[in-house]
């Protein structure tokens, strides 16, 4: 594989960047294959990439219904955080804190990382005293919190409502430095390029229509593009991981929900973080090009739609024009929808399942981008060493049946609520 | 925008209206005898169809009645609406 440098930079300008390698192939699927991922997002690339590079398992075939990126990698606000209170969580998605920060240089792909920062905006005493709760579990656990007060959030984001009159008045915020932002396409690019190179077959428009199970345990996948032979195979299909598993006759506690995202017109830098509204479900951070990246609510009903409906965007932007009164005047550019696999506690699944090599990786509700290092990690180590990884234990299917249930927000099975 | 027909109040926009989830779940009885595992598919499993799904909306914001609907995931088209104790 060519390796991306300065100098490769150079070395192509002189043809007229008419001579650059493919990044990927693209193959015939094999008759079969040690391992069978279907998804090609964030999720599966990942999980190819480290089968590969940690356990040397590289006759890998990625399945993708359309092309690869095109789900909920390409379709989200691309913030990377660890701030949860409960320690499953926090060790989970410190992991993957931990594993962005190199990432371009191990993909050598420039996946644009920056840790600018990420602000959770408090308006009231109580909300304060609960981020200051949040905080203290984050730092026990390691990971990096500070709290600030009102005029810190002034001085970091003078441009927010702090006037005397405003519905819900900045008290403080709870802040993740380490908090930030991906490039979502070159997450995926990056882990498609590295995990082809290594042998992995990226295969798309390949949708998979059926399994082959013998005595409970699988034997091959049917797909658009012929039968393929395989002893494992790994679920990674985010919103429609229930079509898949009814194939399996396995039915989840999982509901498709739409959640819209947004971006504004490109204008001068402004907002050097991301922050999240306190009082309304809002957040926000300002892309390279310049855009208002902006997310919020589920459209609040199940939903296979990959696209929305406008009253959600009118109440997540009046939430945003709350803390924020000067986007007022902003255009909107664009909006878009993705199907989230909402887990009935909010904590995604990562495990095995009662077929014998179907492994399962879904539930991720609103934050699976941020996870997509540790996410391929922790299955791409369940998947080859047939168990779970001590850090995706927690993230069992079981636990709805054992009460270990992991609801970090505490809002219950109605995901549409949350 | 949705636009839904209550079965008491005839077409409104989808402001006035909150969803209540899916239909066809159904609490076992009171007093029934149930195991651990038919009270957890009750509470956590979905059937979470592509397609039809029967749910519960609320008139929140008009009449404040409960009603079911018949809506299709994949393209927001609702079917028919119904009280609760109608037949869809």
């Amino acid at each position: 594989m060519q390796n991306y440098s300065i100098f490769s930079l150079v070395k192509n300008a002189f043809s007229n960047h008419q001579d650059w390698e493919v990044a990927w192939k693209d193959p015939e699927p094999k008759k079969e294959y040690d391992v069978i991922i279907i998804g090609g997002g964030g999720h599966g690339l990942a999980t190819a990439y480290y089968l590969a590079k940690e356990h040397g398992i590289t006759n890998v075939a990625i399945l993708e219904k359309g092309w690869i990126g095109g789900g909920n990698v390409g379709r989200n606000t691309t913030i990377l955080r660890s701030n949860y209170m409960f320690d499953a969580n926090a060790h989970f998605y410190e992991l993957g804190m931990k594993m962005w920060e190199d990432l371009s240089q191990e993909l050598n792909y420039n996946v644009m990382y920056s840790p600018r920062g990420i602000i959770n905006l408090a308006h009231t005493d109580g909300q304060l005293n609960a981020y200051a709760r949040r905080g203290n579990s984050m730092r026990l656990n390691g990971i990096d919190a500070i709290l600030l007060n009102r005029e810190e959030v002034k001085k970091m984001i003078p441009f927010a409502d702090f006037s005397d009159t405003c519905r819900f008045p900045i008290v403080g915020a709870l802040m993740q430095p380490r908090g930030g932002t991906a490039r979502h396409d070159a997450v995926a690019w990056g882990y498609a390029r590295q995990a082809d190179s290594m042998g992995v077959d990226i295969i798309q428009n390949c949708e998979v229509t059926g399994f082959d199970v013998e005595n409970g345990k699988i034997s091959g996948v049917r797909t658009s593009r012929g039968e393929i032979k395989t002893k494992k195979v790994g679920l990674c299909v985010a919103g429609s991981t229930t079509l898949l598993a009814d194939k399996l006759n396995m039915r989840l506690p999982i509901e498709a929900h739409v959640l819209q995202a947004c971006v504004s017109e490109p204008v001068k830098p402004l907002l050097h973080n991301v922050v999240t509204f306190g009082a309304g479900h809002f957040y926000c951070s300002q892309s390279d090009k310049g855009e208002m990246v902006m997310g919020g609510d589920l459209d609040g009903y199940n939903s296979y739609a990959q696209r929305g409906n406008l009253p959600m965007i009118q109440h997540v932007l009046s939430g945003g024009l709350a803390v924020f009164p000067n986007f007022s005047r902003l255009k909107m550019l664009r909006s878009w929808g993705g199907i989230m696999d909402m887990s009935m506690d909010g904590t995604p699944i990562i495990d095995k399942t009662h077929i014998d090599g179907v492994y399962l990786n879904c539930g991720w509700c609103y934050g699976g981008f941020k996870a997509t290092p540790s996410s391929g990690f922790v299955f791409a180590h369940t998947i080859a060493k047939d168990e779970p990884h001590e850090l995706n234990q927690p993230f069992n299917l079981d636990r709805f049946h054992t009460g270990n249930i992991i609801d970090e927000k505490g809002v219950g099975p109605k995901p549409w609520i949350g | 925008m949705l636009e839904i027909k209550c079965p008491y109040c005839g077409k409104r926009s989808q402001n006035e209206f909150a969803y209540g989830g899916d239909a066809t779940v159904k609490r076992p009885n009171l007093g029934e005898e149930v195991s651990t595992k038919d009270w957890d598919d009750f509470v956590y499993y979905r059937d979470n169809p592509r397609g039809k799904h029967t749910e519960y909306w609320h008139h929140v914001s008009g009449c404040r009645q409960w009603f079911k609907a018949s809506r299709d995931t994949a393209t927001h088209e609702i079917f028919n609406t119904s009280s609760l104790e109608e037949e869809l």
